[in-house]
């Protein structure tokens, strides 16, 4: 690689941290090549604790009302949080992104595994902020060895996330051995040509040899660094170990680590395999309760779902190599398949390792597609990180297309030569390869996303909108995760009740309340919906990955606390108070763990409000999200459903079957209007879902900037009537 | 008759907690069933018998995607 000519650069003193904090954030501006260092406030520790709270505070007091996604004042905010970098305790090296994302116009806050997150705090950063927009492209360096940050000018032409990264370790790195001490975050061409960009964040993998990729995959964040012309971030840092951090309490962290360790050890092999299959394991379990989605979201299960079985991954995933993404995680849940020939696109012909895929991916880029093939899916998978495009909304969104195309809504013509439709493997390569090069008008509008391709595809091709409306799975301008939700009243909250969006990291809620029947009222439901949101944020805060929490149990779990209570896993959210004190020297209990998510909660709240969003009319639900919409999905589930009517009085003898799923939709929209309202006041919200000032005040979070957007978006109508 | 979680099933003698999980087709491996509030251990599905009238509860332990 040619020399990186150096644009800016600007010397600091390392700070090391101390019971999990640097107590300094860093400033990059790659418009004017300005630094600045800021300092971490006990305040802020207090109200905002790290990670994601750390970069929407940030974030807040750097963008105006009127900022958007593509605004050089809009940032990519990463920080880890006081846990980040441990190595003790598995899941410990997550970053969250945060930014306004190009699909929603809001916050949108992403993860990611690799060893960016806790490279960047040894290197004295609690979080990094980047603003401003580049001449040129630009690499931004952080050099915690050598105490300096520099902006240096690309050499690349050609971005793509693998070539980017592997050349920065070589790059940066004095020897083989030694890239395992930096981590590059890039993305590629894809992320410039759609909004649908990814993080792709580095970690070498020594046991392999290679670089490996991890994905803040939600929200548009490459495309965000991309329109800042940035190439890659990288970060280096020797000299740290485990303890790095300088906890209150070594020894409770290493025992509480060691109690999970064994745990995993001894148990994963009875109940997720996550260390032989990842999220994998979840491929079958979803087809056979009605929760895979298959031909967008249309049916829940199919028959083909046998060949995408995660016994058949498990065979393609090399076995025997602990593939953590970060030390000390023997959950190693980050499979890779190695030896892989691409039979298609700019690599053809070349033999690579590819990450994952992950349950997500397999039914993004598969069952949702109706395509079932591993091999295929792999080849997508690879190549959605290559360009840099998240594989969720990708494949939602061609799930999309498939059936407008099979609906005669797009055709030959308007898809400029493609056969696209629900199993068409070829085509929909094809279509994901010029979506990621830019090739063409029609798969720029895809890659767009769905709110876009609904307008589009009514005012261009004449598409009934109505029709649209109902199939196209996004809320907020995000696309749907991979769970079919529609017979689940309390996952169209966990969905559709969100901050940012039906990401599935707030709720999962489906079990508990369509097969457990745990949830019986739109109360219990609301009750739900405040807890799990709020509990799952705080590994957000924290810099933790949220699958050792419940994708493995303690053996004692089920008998030791009655159901309800057993479906939090109790023993593991003390490990996670126990560990927080242990860190930081506070003292924390359950309660109050959910009182910092609840905080950084409604402030994210407030902040899409202040952002012209955030009030009920954006919490809106697609159609297919609660109810079959054609006859197709109601004959496949005909008893299941005409006994759903009957239970709710309505009986189906004599109805057609359109009759059928009108009636049926007239009912859950009630539901869900009802669920709203009962979310809404259980978060202490008004009636257009804003939180009110007495909840602003209970939290803490009554600063004066946050009130002045809630006043000014209050209407005296939307308080609830026992309010008044 | 028994409850599966709220839902009427036909007993027999005999009638099995493996029995039950089949016929629901609960695939799940962290799976908890407890009858009468009793819960039984996972290693012992397939021999522990369930008794006319019982009150069943069949949770799934997953709290999140």
């Amino acid at each position: 690689m040619k020399e990186m000519k150096i644009l800016s650069e600007w010397a600091y003193s390392p700070c090391e941290p101390y019971r999990g904090y640097t107590g300094k954030t860093l400033y990059v501006n790659v418009g004017n090549l300005k630094f600045a260092e800021k300092n971490v406030t006990e305040e802020m520790k207090e109200k905002f604790v790290g990670g994601r709270g750390f970069g929407l505070k940030l974030l807040w007091d750097a963008v105006r009302d009127e900022t958007r996604w593509n605004d050089p004042e809009n940032e990519i905010v990463i920080s880890g949080g006081p846990l980040c970098g441990i190595t003790q305790y598995p899941g410990s090296g997550k970053y969250y992104a945060v930014f306004i994302s190009p699909l929603t116009d809001q916050t949108y806050d992403s993860n990611s595994g690799g060893h960016f997150a806790p490279l960047l705090k040894f290197a004295g950063w609690d979080a990094l902020e980047i603003q401003g927009k580049a001449e040129r492209d630009v690499i931004v360096f952080i050099d915690g060895d050598e105490g300096k940050v520099q902006v240096l000018e690309s050499p690349f032409r050609d971005i793509n996330a693998h070539s980017v990264t592997e050349e920065l370790h070589e790059r940066f790195a004095a020897s083989e051995k030694d890239k395992r001490f930096i981590s590059v975050i890039a993305t590629g061409k894809g992320a410039e040509n759609t909004y649908l960009g990814c993080l792709n964040t580095s970690f070498y993998d020594a046991r392999r040899g290679i670089v490996r990729l991890k994905q803040a995959g939600r929200g548009g964040g490459g495309t965000v660094l991309r329109d800042k012309k940035i190439a890659a971030i990288v970060v280096r840092k020797h000299g740290w170990s485990g303890m790095s951090n300088n906890p209150a309490d070594p020894e409770t962290i290493q025992r509480l680590g060691l109690k999970l360790h064994k745990e995993i050890y001894e148990l994963d092999d009875k109940q997720s395999r996550m260390r032989r299959v990842g999220t994998v394991h979840l491929n079958e379990i979803m087809n056979d309760y009605h929760l895979l989605p298959v031909h967008n979201y249309k049916f829940g299960q199919h028959p083909e779902a046998k060949n995408i079985h995660s016994t058949i991954y498990e065979k393609m995933f090399t076995q025997g190599i602990p593939d953590g993404c970060w030390y000390g995680c023997t959950m190693a849940c980050s499979k890779a398949i190695d030896g892989f020939t691409l039979k298609t696109g700019p690599w053809k012909g070349r033999t690579v390792s590819i990450d994952g895929p992950e349950y997500e991916t397999c039914a993004a880029l598969g069952s949702n597609i109706g395509v079932f093939d591993p091999e295929w899916t792999a080849e997508a998978a690879f190549y959605a990180d290559f360009y840099g495009i998240d594989t969720i909304s990708l494949g939602t969104s061609l799930a999309f297309v498939c059936e407008c195309y099979e609906l005669g809504y797009l055709n030959e013509e308007t898809t400029e030569g493609l056969k696209l439709g629900f199993g068409k493997a070829e085509a929909l390569m094809e279509l994901i390869h010029r979506i990621g090069e830019g090739r063409g008008e029609f798969a720029a509008l895809v890659g767009k996303g769905i709110r876009r391709m609904k307008a589009a595809f009514a005012e261009r091709f004449g598409a009934p909108r109505e029709i649209l409306e109902a199939i196209g799975m996004e809320g907020q301008g995000i696309e749907v995760s991979e769970y079919v939700s529609k017979e689940s009243v309390a996952q169209w909250g966990g969905y559709f009740l969100t901050l940012k969006g039906p990401q599935h990291d707030e709720a999962w809620l489906i079990f508990m309340d369509m097969v457990n029947r745990q949830l019986p009222t739109f109360e219990d439901k609301a009750e739900a919906l405040h807890y799990f949101p709020n509990f799952r944020l705080w590994f957000s805060l924290a810099g933790l990955c949220k699958l050792p929490w419940n994708d493995i149990e303690p053996e004692d779990n089920l008998t030791k606390y009655p159901p309800q209570e057993a479906a939090k896993v109790p023993e593991h959210v003390q490990n996670y108070v126990d560990l927080f004190n242990a860190m930081t020297g506070k003292k924390i209990d359950k309660a109050e763990l959910i009182l910092q998510s609840e905080r950084v909660y409604n402030f994210q709240r407030v902040f899409q409000l202040r952002l012209g969003k955030g009030t009920r009319k954006d919490h809106s639900i697609p159609l297919r999200a609660i109810s079959p919409v054609f006859k197709d999905e109601w004959e496949a589930r005909r008893d299941y459903y005409d006994e759903q009517l009957r239970s709710s009085g309505v009986d189906p003898q004599g109805l057609s079957t359109e009759e059928k799923i009108k009636r049926l939709q007239e009912l859950r929209l009630a539901q869900w209007e009802k669920l709203v309202d009962a979310v809404y006041r259980r978060r202490g919200w008004d009636k257009n879902g804003i939180p009110t000032v007495e909840k602003l005040e209970e939290l803490g979070m009554d600063f004066e900037s946050v009130v002045a957007v809630v006043k000014k978006h209050t209407r005296k109508e939307d308080q609830w009537e026992e309010d008044l | 008759m028994i409850s599966v979680n709220g839902e009427s099933m036909k007993w027999h003698p005999g009638m099995t907690v493996r029995e039950i999980l089949d016929a629901k087709h609960y695939t799940f491996p962290m799976i908890a069933v407890w009858i009468n509030g009793t819960p039984v251990p996972r290693d012992r599905f397939d021999e522990t018998e369930v008794p006319d009238g019982a009150n069943v509860q069949a949770v799934h332990m997953i709290g999140g995607g």
